[in-house]
């Protein structure tokens, strides 16, 4: 499959989605670290992909959103940005009601 | 391309493309250095841009607007950018951050 492609179904697929270096238990980097960390107090199931494990993702999602760096964080198959702006989101109590409605919205959809 | 020329360019592309009426930026790469997920050798970058610009855009239009003029230096001179994009009206210039 298309890398484009397979990025696009991990997207659609998942109502709460990080593009992260390394794993919520592992983070790589300080940025993806505080921005899974962001997501976990969310208390809302999430998805990652480590985009070290995957390079082709890590070659090709900054051009799939146009958005240069990771992590990236996608609610209800939006991009919603990178850490800096989860992070803004979860202090104003933004994301945590981001990331219950996408779950709630994926949960009540009938399965394709 | 040594840190100061870094923030020379960085500085200049800012400028240029948001006439920001104030425009900070720290290089924090000593605060990363070594750890597993800087590849490329790229430095760590703060950025604080107050520009009028910002008004009436969403978090994420601000940040693609401050890549968007960083253009091709995102991918060769800076590894990690984090950014802090506010107007002049969100501007609170007393408090710390």
């Amino acid at each position: 499959m298309d890398v484009m492609e397979r990025i696009r179904q991990q997207v659609e697929s998942n109502p709460v989605l990080i593009y992260m270096k390394g794993t919520p238990q592992f983070p790589q980097c300080g940025f993806s670290s505080r921005a899974a960390q962001a997501l976990q107090a969310c208390n809302v199931d999430f998805a990652y992909v480590n985009v070290l494990a995957d390079p082709e993702v890590f070659e090709n999602l900054p051009r799939f959103a146009n958005w240069p760096t990771f992590p990236q964080i996608y609610i209800d198959g939006e991009l919603i940005g990178g850490c800096d702006i989860t992070l803004e989101l979860f202090q104003k109590g933004d994301l945590q009601k981001m990331t219950e409605k996408a779950a709630a919205k994926a949960g009540t959809d009938a399965p394709q | 391309m040594n840190p100061p020329s870094r923030i020379a360019l960085i500085r200049e592309r800012l400028s240029h493309a948001l006439a920001p009426l104030k425009l900070e930026i720290s290089d924090e790469s000593h605060k990363h250095l070594g750890h597993a997920g800087a590849r490329g050798g790229g430095g760590h970058f703060s950025v604080l841009v107050v520009a009028p610009e910002f008004a009436g855009k969403t978090l994420l239009e601000r940040h693609r607007l401050i890549y968007e003029a960083l253009g091709d230096a995102m991918q060769r001179e800076i590894h990690a950018l984090s950014i802090k994009a506010l107007t002049p009206a969100e501007h609170q210039p007393e408090e710390g951050h």
